[in-house]
């Protein structure tokens, strides 16, 4: 793990995605300002010593926002891939376990069905029928996650279950189960950490586009988001509203994929055997 | 080849019927009450009834589910709660700004995508890769809405190059085309940095492929060993993913309609939705789910052609 | 003046220097093979005459061919030159060939890239070279596609692709490796007619000096980079110098002691076994087509034997073992073990897999990377009843370990500290831990070095006189078996066709196919004599 810190990528990746969870955890003790009282005195104000990113259209502060609005994200993101993972990679394990049997062709099918739909249509199909809300957010998201770690663990397991140390611990007489558990997972956790960055990344896009259409985290709950959506109409004279939220997105998730796009080099068995 | 093709058409069929169960189970059966969801609760229980009789809620499930489905095979989407008119006619207008949106999207993706992947690939290290590979890592990480925000305040608002939506119809195509193309171009960045990168690390690992040292030892330079061996085999790998990508273009398309003030499908959904009127949202969800099976079909045909070890599997 | 002169080759890739002073030479119409193990250098000559190297290599010295200098000349030239002056052959032939390009397409390539022919024309020379190397019009026509074929028809491919213009020089980097025995000395024998026929020069690279025997006119012994001895072939097998090349013939040739004598009690007893395999249906009704993977096969193995199983791949000696380890059930026959039976429909239960253990012949993927030498070795306790806790199951690691010439530390460490061969230590030591009576060994020394497979073997008779095991060797490479087993069954299409004692094998082989392997099978005793 200390040497992921000597890739400039992962690195650069870490603090950009750091800064942001850290600013999701700061907030629960302090912000700049408050985020739920309304100053109309002093809305629109452009970035400047008080307020370091302005003032929205209700006075607000935009910087505490911003921080608050992490923890939306970051939260909606986290969950959803943690569904993902505990659902996705079991489901993968079995199916390579028992490959070519009836329970592999349900997973694989049940796998290419969630691919046929497009996840964010179906998101917002969720959302609408169910009511909007940030626990919905995270189950639409999180059931697409779902099939991409059943079909991540299923591929890597399958090109282990034929290499000789597991045919070794077949002839020791160990059960498919545990087989699964002692041999192949902790083998495939490489591939786990990769995907799950990249996960977590889509999660924040997928809540951020959700919640831009009003489908997501609602009142009073910040999402960044929502704060797009709300800019819209005032961009033209007040630029800042729109900004900020955006760069936070996009530096969030730009510092995820750095760091997953690193870890995946770093854990490549051919790019590995070069550097030795 | 044929038999690769029937069974195919036989796995689009079983995904149609189970797609259609899913959207069924959560359009009808999750909510509980379809007829009160769309009413809203201060309803009275006469128009429930009423809506509900009309909807055909008081048969059984199986019965309603094939009222539906058979429906939908002859083209007979049902009648929107909202408008009084059938799905079909609602539909048939706005097909044609979202079909052609997400295609327009598609083309560009590739279009810039092939040639920026390769590149990047062909001079790994090179100044060249390090720009497509930061490049497309800020492609990938833009909201698409929020590019479309920027594009639309500095092209459309500020110099006045593009107007800042609306469709003005294909009666004049030249200026259809104009205003789909801002959409267009928003849509594809994200899929482009995803395609260049997917196109990259595909050629990469083609390049280290033992056939390119045989082509090499036959007296191929680099460059035409890339073009007659590597390309053909990267390119497998890369056609799944405009397969997948489509279906990412229609999903993306619906923000994004509604960004542009685009008559599309994307827009009919929100609409419905916020107007619950679940009839149109069912159907329309199965008509896109419906194209992004078919795509995937033909993407695994093409998949077949270009790769002959694919065709023996019976 | 020779085709192919080297002169003072040196070659460093990046900071590693990797070839030091090489000299030698290959003439025309004649074949100079370079001998050497793995690290010894001997690909890295090759490549460094048609100048395919890696990244970051830089090279030194003279390498003169055609009185060209290839070290001198540009890209452009070299491009030139490859594939009409120089034909390469490579190891792997499952991977050298384009996948989604047809072998006519391939061949007729060499010819195109060259502007030597027309496209008809070029078709014409294709279909001419594919005859040429083995490959009739009839089976395998232009528009075949690689995947169709097998790794020896494969390989023929790639070697029409080297030889269509007739260059002066063919290389051949390993050819032969990756193939069967009877399948290796048909390319042999086909290198060495297009040799004769086309005058050309061949440079063979190899690590298996019985396959060069029969062939080459000049032998080159490579170590670590440097030319340690060289000469005519006759010449270098009767008076050779060097300690190295005493050494690396005295292994290829080795024959571990052993003295224990067989008793009569058998361990393994197998009856009529049968073992099928369902295929996939190719209709919906009747029942669904099998495959016989092996065919009422008999035969016993005694407390203290080695018996040996021979075969080429393909021939069911894989499933067989599979089934014996209790992996898979059997449909027909029985198996028994001391005694008891097992009979169709079941697989061998727990109890008497205790009495058995296998060794893999791939040192570098019979381990799970994630664990530390001491659970590796220690996972066969999982068959015990009552496995040991504590320091006893310490103290019976460090036992198995030190059996096997490892040192008790070894336990702390993962298994990618280790070299090749001592990785098959530690399965060696994985597979006596449980103290087995038979151990059944699968192609277990196969991917090793000549050298360090002696030590190997060995061990293996050490372990056999001192603990009473018995082994059933299974393994490709004929040598091999001749110097361990006691006595031999050769296996085909999943039927035993012949078995006897291992030396009235070797000496008097009775069936066609024993014949046709041994007479395949490279082996240059004779000519040490």
């Amino acid at each position: 793990m200390k040497s992921a810190f000597k890739v400039p990528g992962f690195s650069i990746g870490f603090i950009l995605a750091f800064t942001f969870v850290a600013a999701a955890l700061v907030s629960f003790i302090w912000t700049p300002y408050g985020t739920s009282g309304v100053d109309i005195v002093n809305k629109l104000r452009p970035p400047d010593g008080t307020n370091w990113f302005g003032t929205d259209h209700l006075g607000r502060d935009i910087f505490s926002m911003i921080m608050v609005g992490a923890r939306t994200s970051i939260a909606v993101a986290i969950v959803a891939v943690g569904i993902g993972m505990l659902l996705g990679v079991p489901l993968g394990l079995a199916a390579a376990a028992r490959k070519g049997s009836l329970l592999d062709e349900v997973i694989m099918r049940g796998n290419d069905l969630i691919f046929a739909f497009p996840a964010l249509l179906i998101a917002i199909l969720i959302t609408a029928v169910f009511g909007p809300s940030a626990i919905n957010a995270i189950i639409a998201i999180g059931i697409f996650n779902i099939p991409v770690f059943a079909r991540l663990s299923r591929g890597g397991a399958l090109s282990l279950w034929t290499r000789d140390f597991v045919l070794a611990a077949r002839v020791s007489g160990k059960s498919r189960l545990r087989i699964s558990f002692e041999h192949i997972l902790p083998n495939i956790t490489n591939l786990l950490i990769v995907q799950g960055t990249i996960q977590f990344s889509l999660g924040i896009l997928a809540e951020a586009a959700l919640s831009y259409v009003g489908l997501g985290a609602q009142i009073p709950t910040p999402s960044w988001g929502r704060m797009l959506a709300e800019s819209q109409t005032m961009v033209s004279f007040a630029p800042h509203l729109a900004l900020f939220p955006g760069l936070a997105i996009l530096l969030t998730v730009l510092g995820l994929n750095l760091m997953g796009d690193a870890l995946r080099d770093l854990f490549d068995p051919k790019l590995r055997r070069d550097r030795q | 080849m044929l038999i690769f093709t029937l069974k195919r058409l036989l796995s689009l069929g079983l995904s149609l019927i189970a797609a259609s169960v899913a959207i069924f189970f959560v359009v009808e059966i999750i909510p509980g009450d379809p007829a009160r969801l769309m009413l809203g609760i201060n309803a009275t229980q006469d128009a429930v009834d009423a809506l509900r009789t009309q909807m055909g809620l008081d048969q059984g499930l199986l019965a309603r589910y094939w009222l539906w489905a058979s429906g939908l095979l002859q083209g007979d989407f049902g009648i929107s709660y909202t408008y009084r008119v059938p799905v079909a006619e609602m539909v048939q207008g706005r097909v044609w700004v979202s079909l052609p949106l997400a295609l327009y999207a598609l083309l560009l993706s590739t279009a810039i995508a092939f040639p920026i992947g390769i590149l990047a690939a062909a001079k790994r290290g090179s100044w060249a890769d390090w720009l497509v590979m930061g490049g497309t890592q800020l492609g990938v990480a833009i909201p698409n809405f929020w590019f479309a925000m920027i594009m639309v305040s500095i092209l459309a608002i500020k110099y006045q190059l593009f107007s800042a939506g609306g469709f003005p119809g294909w009666e004049a195509p030249l200026a259809a085309l104009k205003a789909l193309t801002l959409p267009a171009v928003v849509l594809a960045l994200p899929q482009a940095s995803i395609l260049a990168r997917v196109m990259r690390s595909s050629l990469l690992d083609t390049l280290s492929e033992d056939f390119m040292r045989t082509a090499r030892a036959k007296g191929r330079t680099a460059r035409g060993a890339m073009v007659h061996h590597a390309l053909r085999n990267a390119m497998i790998p890369v056609l799944t993913i405009i397969g997948l990508q489509f279906s990412f273009l229609l999903a993306g398309a619906i923000i994004i309609e509604k960004i542009f003030f685009l008559p599309g499908l994307g827009s009919m959904i929100f609409t419905a939705i916020t107007q619950r009127d679940l009839i149109v949202v069912e159907s329309v969800v199965m008509l896109l789910v419906f194209a992004v099976i078919l795509v995937t079909f033909l993407v695994d045909i093409t998949y077949a052609l270009v790769d002959p070890r694919l065709r023996r599997r019976a | 003046m020779s085709l192919l002169e080297i002169t003072s080759l040196k070659l460093a890739i990046g900071a590693a220097e990797i070839l030091h002073d090489v000299s030698l030479s290959v003439d025309a119409g004649q074949i100079t093979a370079v001998i050497g193990e793995s690290g010894s250098g001997k690909s890295l000559t090759a490549y460094c005459i048609n100048q395919l190297l890696p990244r970051g290599s830089h090279a030194q010295g003279h390498v003169q061919f055609n009185g060209q200098d290839m070290l001198a000349l540009d890209e452009a030239s070299l491009c030139q030159m490859r594939g009409k002056d120089i034909g390469m052959v490579f190891q792997e032939p499952m991977t050298a060939l384009n996948p989604v390009q047809t072998i006519g397409a391939q061949v007729a390539e060499t010819v195109l890239i060259h502007g030597a022919a027309s496209k008809p024309e070029a078709r014409k020379i294709a279909r001419d070279t594919l005859n040429r190397v083995g490959l009739p019009e009839a089976e395998f026509p232009l528009n075949r596609y690689p995947h169709e074929l097998s790794g020896g028809q494969r390989q023929r491919v790639v070697i029409a692709m080297a030889i269509a213009l007739r260059p002066m020089l063919l290389i051949a980097d390993e050819p032969t490796t990756a193939l069967d025995v009877t399948t290796q000395a048909q390319i042999m024998d086909l290198l060495k007619r297009l040799v004769q026929e086309d005058g050309m020069g061949l440079l063979l690279i190899s690590h298996d000096l019985g396959v060069v025997a029969d062939v080459a006119d000049h032998i080159v012994i490579m170590r670590k980079g440097k030319v340690v001895e060289q000469g005519a072939t006759a010449h270098i097998f009767k008076h050779m110098q060097h300690p190295y090349t005493k050494a690396l013939f005295e292994a290829s040739s080795h024959k571990p002691a052993r003295m224990a004598q067989p008793e009569d009690t058998p361990i393994l007893e197998v009856c009529d076994l049968i073992r099928d395999y369902a295929l996939p249906r190719k209709s919906l009704f009747g029942p669904a087509p099998k495959f016989r993977a092996v065919n009422n096969v008999s035969f016993t193995l005694k407390k203290g034997e080695s018996l040996g199983l021979v075969g080429e791949s393909g021939c069911g000696k894989s499933t067989l073992t599979r089934a014996i380890l209790g992996l898979e059930a059997i449909q027909g026959g029985s198996i028994s073990i001391n005694g008891q039976e097992v009979l169709a429909g079941h697989k061998v239960p727990r109890a008497l897999r205790r009495n058995m253990q296998v060794v893999f012949q791939d040192p570098y993927g019979s381990f799970n990377p994630r664990h530390k030498v001491a659970r590796l070795v220690s996972e066969p306790f999982h068959l015990l009843e009552n496995a040991p806790k504590g320091s006893a199951r310490t103290a019976a690691i460090s036992e198995a370990l030190v059996a096997v010439g490892m040192q008790p530390e070894d336990a702390d460490k993962y298994i990618h500290e280790f070299s090749g061969g001592q990785r098959q230590r530690i399965a060696i030591a994985r597979a006596l831990i449980i103290k087995p009576e038979l151990i059944i060994l699968d192609e277990a020394v196969s991917a090793l070095d000549v050298s360090i497979r002696a030590q190997i073997l060995d061990l293996l008779a050490e372990l056999s006189d001192k603990l009473g095991l018995s082994y059933l060797f299974i393994s490709h490479d004929l040598s091999v078996v001749r110097a361990i087993t006691d006595r031999v069954m050769v296996m085909k299409a999943g039927e035993i066709v012949e078995e006897g004692t291992t030396e009235a094998i070797f000496q008097t082989p009775q069936h066609p196919y024993t014949r046709a392997l041994l007479a395949a099978a490279p082996s240059f005793e004779d000519l040490m004599q």
